[in-house]
């Protein structure tokens, strides 16, 4: 086993939040499934710093999971203000912008 | 026979200890479970749950890969700080909101799991060909004086800027999350404490401590409301559990307990 097998490993599981971002309807569970994105790319970044011998890598993971607390901060609060206004967590029923 | 030897040790250098890849072969399909019940599970409690799993794996694995310090904020802040934010909202939001299963975009879902398949090749074969002859060198030189100080050194010196800007960043986030989730009230619908003590004396109203079930009462019974001091029954002495019921005919004939097989014959 080489420190390859993390990368490969990182890859599945951002293919499995992408494709669940794409197939949940309920805004909360599609907010989980960025946040694994997330992480399989933090896995990437930490592998990558081994790799290459040097610390970079684990300060842009770090750096990552400061901007995904923000993010996680902001986007729950969203969802809330939506759900109280539209008795509603799914994504679809947020289409007042369409058209 | 030296190119061989090198070869060798070139091997030697890019797989990793036995014990690593024990555990990666533990923790792997556990990250991969979670991850793919995560999107599978009906119930969003059960999906952030799982997705802690993933969460606790890669933490492990960042703390294997020679990043103890990156591994711990991992299971701090992400297992503990945001994945119970999420679960919080979940609570308040949406634990009984279902996934509509009318698709909006048609075929939109068959859509997704194909495009998923694709990334994963593309991905796949981008890794195949990118990796595979590169050599680990290891983070044993950059953690010589310790993981943290090595990090500290970085952030405090290279990444000072972005690190600055960070906090800025979070103090955004926290007024925004306030502003967001901060209820306006019109200057009238906040009650102040006259109106609300005015409300509680307000006839019909009873101010005072309620009594208990049986005081002042007819009967012993828990299910006999209290009265009042002005004469009234309160329903509300009684506990909501005790069924408010009348016996029927049968049950409120006296029982044959004296001997006696007149009284107690149902006629």
């Amino acid at each position: 086993m080489t420190p390859d097998y993390y990368l490969i490993l990182a890859a599945v599981l951002f293919t499995i939040g992408a494709v669940g971002v794409l197939v949940r309807r309920n805004a909360i569970v599609v907010f989980m499934c960025v946040e694994l994105m997330l992480n399989a790319a933090n896995l990437t970044l930490v592998t990558f710093a081994r790799i290459n011998g040097s610390l970079d890598g684990q300060i842009m993971a770090f750096f990552v999971m400061v901007v995904a607390a923000a993010e996680v901060v902001i986007g729950l609060a969203i969802i809330m203000s939506i759900f109280r206004s539209r008795r509603s967590a799914s994504v679809d029923d947020a289409n007042l912008l369409k058209y | 026979m030296s190119l061989l030897a090198q070869g060798a040790l070139l091997a030697a250098d890019n797989t990793v200890p036995t014990g690593e890849a024990v555990t990666f072969w533990i923790l792997a399909p556990i990250a991969l479970g979670g991850a793919i019940g995560m999107v599978l599970a009906r119930n969003a409690v059960h999906s952030a749950l799982l997705l802690v799993c993933t969460m606790l794996s890669l933490g492990v694995f960042y703390v294997l890969q020679a990043g103890p310090f990156i591994g711990m904020v991992q299971i701090i802040v992400y297992t503990g700080a945001i994945m119970m934010l999420f679960l919080f909202v979940i609570m308040l939001v949406g634990r009984h909101t279902r996934d509509s299963l009318i698709e909006v975009l048609r075929g939109q879902r068959l859509a997704a799991v194909i495009l998923g398949v694709g990334f994963a090749m593309l991905l796949g074969t981008g890794l195949a060909r990118g990796v595979g002859s590169v050599t680990a060198k290891g983070l044993d030189e950059a953690n010589a004086n310790g993981n943290v100080e090595g990090i500290a050194k970085l952030l405090f010196t290279k990444y000072i800027f972005a690190f600055e800007v960070t906090s800025a960043l979070l103090i955004t986030a926290a007024i925004g999350a306030m502003l967001l989730a901060h209820i306006e009230k019109k200057p009238g619908e906040k009650l102040d404490q006259k109106v609300l003590s005015r409300n509680r004396f307000t006839k019909g109203n009873y101010p005072g401590p309620k009594s208990g079930p049986g005081v002042f009462a007819t009967s012993d019974s828990v299910a006999t409301p209290a009265i009042l001091p002005d004469g009234t029954f309160t329903e509300r002495s009684v506990s909501k559990v005790v069924p408010a019921r009348e016996l029927t005919l049968t049950e409120a004939r006296p029982k044959a307990t004296n001997g006696n097989k007149q009284d107690g014959e149902i006629r």
